[in-house]
């Protein structure tokens, strides 16, 4: 009988060891939920969700503070893979965040810009180059689409210009099934 | 030689003796008779980046001068193909079946089909990534379809030398011709090509494989080996059975390796070429002259079946023209009848991939009766040469669950159409594998953009953290100063109070409650103003470097400053007066 108590006992203290020892030797650095959220947003860090970028945005769906239909970027298809990843209903895009729009670029009209550097601030991405006083740029493989250099500039030089398909983004259509006409006499 | 077999596969109607009664005919010349004719280029044309455009409208081009170069290492130049005058470097249509334009360089031909310098290249003399550049910038890349740049192939792989090079002269699908009548005219030179890729990847041994149906390209090319007594090659006649002529179908059949998923050849010392690449590589090297032409079949609905050499960028009609398409034509298909795409217009160019032109009516091809859904009988799985499951493929393609899809290889499906050729509910299931291949690549290309804007905005933030912080610090240095000032300040008020305005009195009076009191710090800002303060009395007195300026020098300025207004009225035209 005591043999089997201590050997209990030992075990416990063995096995507790051991959790211990694996809590802080693999201790998950942040929360993991938020990372996974966060990798589905589309990082366009436009803050139309009401959150000063699409991290605090995941961070406060991990804490169930937030619905999952408040990134217009992310569109349809970024609700149902939160859903899915959420465990929650679906639900259409809130109206009063915004609607999905196809994904376009700011471009500045450069003879217009005064090199007010305002856009450079406001771009969450670093996206736009230049200095004071001289002509600014859009890196456009940089560009998130966020629009929030646009409001800013004084003379109203940036524009989004929605981005063509090419030869390299074109993609393969869904096969159409033919449908075969039934004849009726 | 022992042969092995690989699984699957099809055996369909071949129809490849038509275009092989008479010989490669030498596409229309540029501009002949006084007719004006224009070659269309594409500066993308091989799997990668975009070549830069090196020339502009109006430049004259020689016959095979450069004009895109390589953008990085995965890309591959391209070359006027015949001398003339560049008239545009613009967008036009291209041989793909989204029939999107892309930028081309339109050369106006004066006949006179000038040649650059063409120097050989002596690849003993240079190492292997000289060598590789020079191929690169020759824009030599593999003719079989794939077009992918030669020079990346050229690396012995692990062990530093290869076992196995294999040349492709299988030509397994329907009416193409073009490899085969390469194979009988030009063996010579391609044996030549094969021996400089032996030499570049270090090979034990050459098998060149090509299908028995082929008994004149067979011959041809076992009297070329023979005559140049090459005891490290072999030609090899390989059962005709589509599609054996697909790169892994017929390294395990000439070796019995079989390349595992998502592995690659070389990892397994054995690397596969086309034999129209090896003919290229000998004209690039032995020659000096870069890829500018190629042979195409053109086939199918058109009266006078022919291979051709054509110009790269020669418009479709052109080619067309001498094979006569017959009335009831209704599509051009690049590429066979199994793999082919359809074109979007015959004003299209030949490109580096086109290795045949087919040209469809209802009659060759009627269209495919209704899909019915899949029973799930299996004939497909049976018949895929890259050991699938088609219809499990299918069903993830179809849902849209492109995750499991990956999960069934669906990147290891070649496309080669055999699912589709045997399925009995006629789905038409590579159309399915290309939607889910090219959605997969667009959300990979998305999700890398997101990533690196995740980078970026992290970046930012952090780097506005830190400006924060160096902001900090600076304000807090220039309180110490300014501390200290405002002691000197105190200390020297009787001589300076009256310089001093009434605000900085103030500012004084309030600075110096810390000296009647040593134990109290002062507020920063009340410092900092003092501070501020002392530096505007410094600078009054220290002279200004626009005194004191001669005539001359005011005139000068006054002109700088007239020429500035003047541009800045121009800049801004469009604005209202009042902006
Ligand atoms: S709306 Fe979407 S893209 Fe914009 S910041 Fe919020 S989560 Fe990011
Ligand atoms: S350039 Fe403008 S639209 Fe583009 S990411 Fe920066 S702020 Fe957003
Ligand atoms: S051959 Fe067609 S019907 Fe049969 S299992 Fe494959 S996809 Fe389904
Ligand atoms: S198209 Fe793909 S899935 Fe179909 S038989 Fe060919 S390799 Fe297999």
């Amino acid at each position: 009988m005591l043999a089997a108590l201590l050997v209990m006992a030992l075990g416990a203290v063995v096995l507790g060891a051991a959790l211990g020892f694996a809590a802080v030797k693999f201790r998950v650095e942040g929360d993991p939920l938020t990372e996974k959220i966060d990798a589905i947003l589309p990082q366009t860090q436009c803050g139309q969700c009401g959150y000063p970028g699409c991290k605090p945005y995941a961070a406060a769906m991990a804490k169930g503070e937030a619905d999952i239909n408040q990134c217009p970027p992310g569109g349809d298809e970024g609700i149902r893979k939160l859903a899915d990843l959420l465990g929650r209903e679906y639900k259409p895009l809130s109206a009063e965040h915004g609607v999905e729009k196809p994904k376009a670029l700011a471009v500045i009209d450069e003879q217009r810009c005064i090199g007010c550097t305002l856009c450079i601030q406001a771009c969450p991405v670093d996206a736009i180059v230049g200095a004071a006083k001289q002509m600014h740029t859009v890196i456009a493989a940089q560009c998130t689409g966020c629009e929030l250099c646009v409001p800013v500039c004084p003379v109203d030089c940036i524009d989004m210009v929605p981005v063509a398909e090419n030869i390299t983004t074109w993609k393969w259509k869904y096969p159409v099934v033919a449908i075969k006409p039934v004849t009726t006499q | 030689m022992q042969l092995f077999d690989f699984n699957g596969g099809v055996t369909p109607e071949y129809h490849k003796e038509a275009s092989t009664q008479s010989p490669i005919a030498v596409s229309p010349a540029p501009s002949r008779n006084g007719l004006k004719n224009f070659l269309v280029i594409p500066l993308h044309q091989s799997i990668g980046g975009t070549p830069r455009p090196l020339v502009s409208a109006g430049d004259r081009v020689l016959k095979g001068q450069r004009i895109g170069a390589a953008d990085g290492d995965m890309s591959s130049a391209v070359h006027a193909s015949t001398s003339g005058q560049v008239v545009a470097v613009e967008m036009r249509r291209m041989p793909h079946p989204s029939g999107l334009s892309a930028l081309c360089v339109v050369i106006e031909a004066d006949g006179r089909d000038e040649w650059i310098a063409r120097q050989p290249f002596d690849y003993h003399q240079h190492t292997a990534a000289e060598t590789r550049d020079y191929l690169r910038d020759a824009g030599v890349v593999g003719l079989g379809g794939a077009v992918f740049p030669t020079h990346l192939k050229i690396s012995p792989g692990k062990g530093g030398k290869l076992d196995t090079l294999i040349i492709n002269g299988a030509e397994c699908e329907p009416f193409i011709t073009c490899d085969d009548l390469l194979m009988r005219e030009r063996a010579e030179a391609i044996i030549q090509g094969v021996v400089i890729l032996r030499d570049l990847l270090a090979a034990g041994r050459a098998l060149i494989g090509i299908e028995d149906n082929k008994p004149q390209a067979l011959a041809a090319m076992t009297a070329a080996v023979q005559a140049g007594g090459h005891q490290d090659m072999a030609v090899v006649a390989v059962p005709t059975r589509y599609p054996a002529g697909g790169a892994k179908q017929l390294i395990r059949v000439l070796t019995g390796i079989e390349v595992p998923h998502g592995k690659r050849s070389t990892d397994y010392g054995v690397q596969c070429f086309n034999v129209g690449t090896a003919y290229a590589i000998h004209e690039a090297i032995n020659l000096g002259q870069p890829l500018i032409s190629r042979i195409v079949t053109v086939a199918g609905n058109v009266a006078a079946p022919r291979n051709y050499a054509a110009l790269i960028g020669t418009p479709l009609h052109t080619l067309l023209a001498n094979s006569q398409p017959l009335p009831d034509t209704d599509r051009l298909i690049m590429g066979g009848p199994m793999m082919g795409i359809t074109l979007p217009g015959d004003e299209v160019p030949v490109v580096k991939a086109t290795n045949c032109i087919l040209v469809g009516s209802p009659r060759l091809f009627p269209p495919p009766p209704p899909e019915m859904p899949c029973i799930r009988c299996g004939e497909c799985a049976k018949a895929c040469p890259a050991d699938l499951q088609p219809f499990e493929l299918y069903w993830f393609s179809r849902a849209k669950i492109f995750g499991k899809a990956q999960e069934y290889h669906l990147f290891d499906c070649i496309e080669c159409g055999c699912c589709a050729y045997v399925c009995p509910s006629h789905i038409p299931l590579v159309d399915y594998y290309r939607f889910a291949k090219s959605e997969i690549w667009a959300n990979e290309s998305e999700k890398a953009a997101a990533d690196q804007a995740r980078e970026q905005y992290e970046f930012r933030q952090l780097r506005e953290a830190r400006e924060a912080q160096e902001k900090a610090a600076r304000l807090a240095a220039r309180t110490a100063a300014g501390r200290a000032a405002a002691t000197n300040a105190l200390a020297m008020a009787p001589v300076t109070a009256p310089a001093a305005t009434s605000a900085a009195a103030s500012a004084v009076t309030s600075a110096a409650t810390p000296v009647t009191e040593p134990a109290q710090t002062p507020s920063p800002q009340a410092a900092l103003i003092a501070a501020a303060l002392e530096r505007a009395r410094a600078q009054q007195v220290q002279p200004a470097n626009t005194t004191n300026l001669t005539p001359e020098q005011q005139a000068e300025i006054a002109a700088i400053e007239a020429r500035r207004a003047q541009i800045r009225t121009q800049a801004h035209p469009h604005l209202p007066p009042d902006d």
